[in-house]
């Protein structure tokens, strides 16, 4: 634990943050290629949006997981609650610390990359990414780094969070939660179940942040389900709702900072998943699962080597 | 028999007194499953949460995370049927406690097949770390608040409500994983759970009278399924067992039963009684009766394993009978 309060800054410079975005972006780029594929797009959409959730918005403590990836702690049970909860990567909860619940679990990646690269986990435990046995999955669940909850199947964490923050609100703590979500998962009704209860109890110590990057397994949303106006179908849930550039680092940070007194924050940001990473415009808007061919791969190692990364 | 009014109601109350941690969550439906008066005692205890029941699963998951104890309260079809997903992966997945108040379980509700959650123990039996209670009368809801405390866990409550038979002595409350022997005999072992317990008390004296020596048993902890004494009660009756419950016939008590039969390679012959699919809206009576979930059907089923015909009459299985459950 020493080691990690003497690696988690505190205070990062708008610079700082780009390089840390750019440092998510290049890694999962570097796994695409040595792998033939991840959720790239997603990195590209939520880079900034992430890094700067983690050094300029929310208020965490310092890690209190391992340094180091560990091997698969089991499923929880009667037999298994005291296992190494994904959380404890945020720091330890206190009354007065923001919690981050993680809805769309496919940036699991994204995650692992900002907490190594803001001193939460070792750089090295990226290379346990994916690997059979271990606790840094694909798509995350409680004991992953950086996750609270087991997210994969949509539209469920965003009631949890609210439900933690219901709790949190009762209890008069200052902290605050947040919860980031796709775009997609706002097709689900239990989205909006959630948004009409939050409104409803008042949670103004919750805040949802959207990573609106239109797009969705089977293409652009707006192919597949109208979900707009999203500010307007917020508000009229009883959220107060902000639209932003979700990679701009100033316009997002203040986005958050949005006064919204007895009401839920909905911060809505529009993103490409292709930002960074510009050959990937071509695959739009099929981009939930970015692969690699061995054709495409001079193409993105040049990109990769441009973006500081190594010949891999 | 005595008949007992609205225990739940005044068990939630009593049981929120001891644990200040302990919340309920109501779907609209809070005033037919008994906190209407828990909403006034503590209404900063009783969280409406609108129809929206898959938003109520999750949002439990959030509170239990934060040390509340939530206590769900809908009909039971409700609670497994519509929110199986968010019950599994919000809530039984990482093991959190919070308790799902099923109330009108099986054919105990008018309201017809949308109401009626006749495969709630089948469904819910598949689900790790999940516990399962089905509450066979007074005494039982007394009981169950506590022990689904003790849990610590997720828990399913298939609860009585209103006009409830006291058949179990209030002094002796009901037990995790413990069934209640209720007749001693080595012919036949009949196992029943729910409101069939009552069945089967009826059965069971009239076929002792005709010379069947009859273990009887009620269980109420349907998950997990390990009682050493039903076991016990298995190896003991060798002519064979008779399963009665108000649940579809696959799935629930009866295939409980068959694993353990099987597990423990006892030769035995089963005959299990269970809705055989959907059903209709109409009376608990009509429909235990319609569906073959009463006495008589249990008297049947005793004829057949034991190869005799028994003089017994349906005039012989009534006594006291009441109806109950008029309200949707």
């Amino acid at each position: 634990m020493t080691d990690s309060k003497m690696r988690t800054k505190t205070r990062y410079t708008r610079a700082e943050v780009q390089a840390i975005a750019d440092s998510i972006r290049r890694q999962i780029l570097g796994i695409a290629i040595r792998t033939g594929g991840c959720y790239l797009a997603q990195a590209c959409s939520s880079a900034e949006m992430i890094a700067s959730l983690y050094t300029k918005v929310m208020k965490l403590g310092p890690s209190a997981g391992e340094w180091d990836a560990i091997p698969f702690p089991g499923v929880p049970g009667p037999d298994n609650m005291d296992y190494q909860h994904g959380s404890l990567y945020h720091g330890v909860p206190a009354p007065d610390k923001d919690r981050f619940f993680v809805s769309c679990c496919h940036y699991a990646s994204v995650i692992y990359c900002a907490l190594a690269a803001t001193g939460r986990i070792s750089p090295k435990a990226l290379e346990k990414f994916n690997v059979d046995g271990w606790n840094m999955e694909m798509i995350g669940a409680e004991h992953s780094p950086g996750f609270e909850n087991t997210a994969g199947s949509l539209g469920q964490t965003v009631s949890i969070a609210a439900g933690t923050a219901h709790a949190r609100k009762m209890r008069k703590d200052t902290g605050r939660v947040f919860c980031l979500l796709g775009d997609g998962e706002l097709q689900e009704g239990q989205t909006w179940e959630c948004i009409q209860t939050a409104a409803y109890y008042r949670l103004d110590n919750f805040i949802i942040v959207v990573d609106a990057n239109g797009q969705q397994v089977e293409g652009a949303i707006e192919d597949q389900m109208k979900i707009e106006p999203l500010k307007e179908r917020f508000e009229s849930f009883g959220a107060k709702c902000v639209l932003c550039n979700g990679h701009d680092i100033d316009d997002f940070v203040k986005a958050c900072r949005t006064a919204h007194a007895g009401k839920p924050l909905v911060v809505v940001c529009r993103t490409r998943g292709y930002t960074g990473v510009e050959p990937l415009k071509e695959k739009y808007p099929f981009l939930h699962f970015v692969r690699i061919s061995e054709a495409e791969r001079p193409v993105y190692q040049k990109i990769y080597e441009e973006m500081g990364g190594d010949r891999l | 028999m005595k008949i007992e009014v609205n225990t739940h109601e005044r068990c939630m109350i009593e049981f929120a007194a001891k644990h200040p941690e302990v919340v309920v969550m109501s779907a609209d439906l809070g005033s037919s499953c008994e906190v209407k008066k828990f909403r006034s005692v503590y209404p900063d205890r009783y969280f409406t949460m609108g129809i929206a029941e898959q938003n109520m699963c999750s949002w439990a998951a959030g509170l239990a995370r934060e040390g509340y104890r939530p206590f769900l309260h809908t009909f039971s079809v409700f609670l497994y049927r519509r929110i199986l997903d968010q019950l599994e992966m919000s809530v039984a997945y990482p093991n959190l406690p919070v308790v799902f108040v099923g109330f009108v379980p099986g054919i105990t509700t008018p309201g017809g097949v949308s109401h009626q959650s006749i495969n709630d123990v089948g469904v819910l039996r598949t689900v790790p770390n999940m516990t399962i209670f089905d509450i066979g009368d007074a005494t039982e809801i007394e009981g169950a608040l506590d022990l689904a405390y003790d849990r610590n866990g997720p828990v399913y409550i298939r609860m009585l409500r209103k006009e409830v038979p006291r058949l179990f002595p209030a002094e002796e409350p009901m037990q995790f994983g413990h069934a209640r022997t209720l007749s001693e005999g080595e012919d036949i072992l009949i196992l029943s759970s729910s409101i069939c317990t009552e069945e089967a008390i009826r059965a069971t004296g009239a076929l002792k009278e005709c010379g069947v020596s009859v273990q009887h048993m009620h269980v109420s902890t349907l998950k997990p399924f390990d009682d050493p004494q039903i076991l016990e009660a298995l190896k003991k009756c060798r002519p064979g067992v008779v399963t009665i419950e108000n649940h579809y016939e696959i799935g629930g008590l009866g295939s409980a039963v068959a694993e353990m039969i099987a597990e423990h390679g006892l030769s035995r012959r089963l005959i299990r009684i269970g809705l055989p699919g959907y059903t209709h809206g109409a009376s608990k009576m009509y429909l235990m009766k319609k569906y073959g979930i009463d006495a008589m059907h249990l008297v049947h089923a005793v004829e057949e394993l034991t190869g005799k015909d028994l003089p017994v009459t349906q005039e012989l299985l009534l006594e006291e009978r009441f109806v109950d459950y008029l309200e949707v």
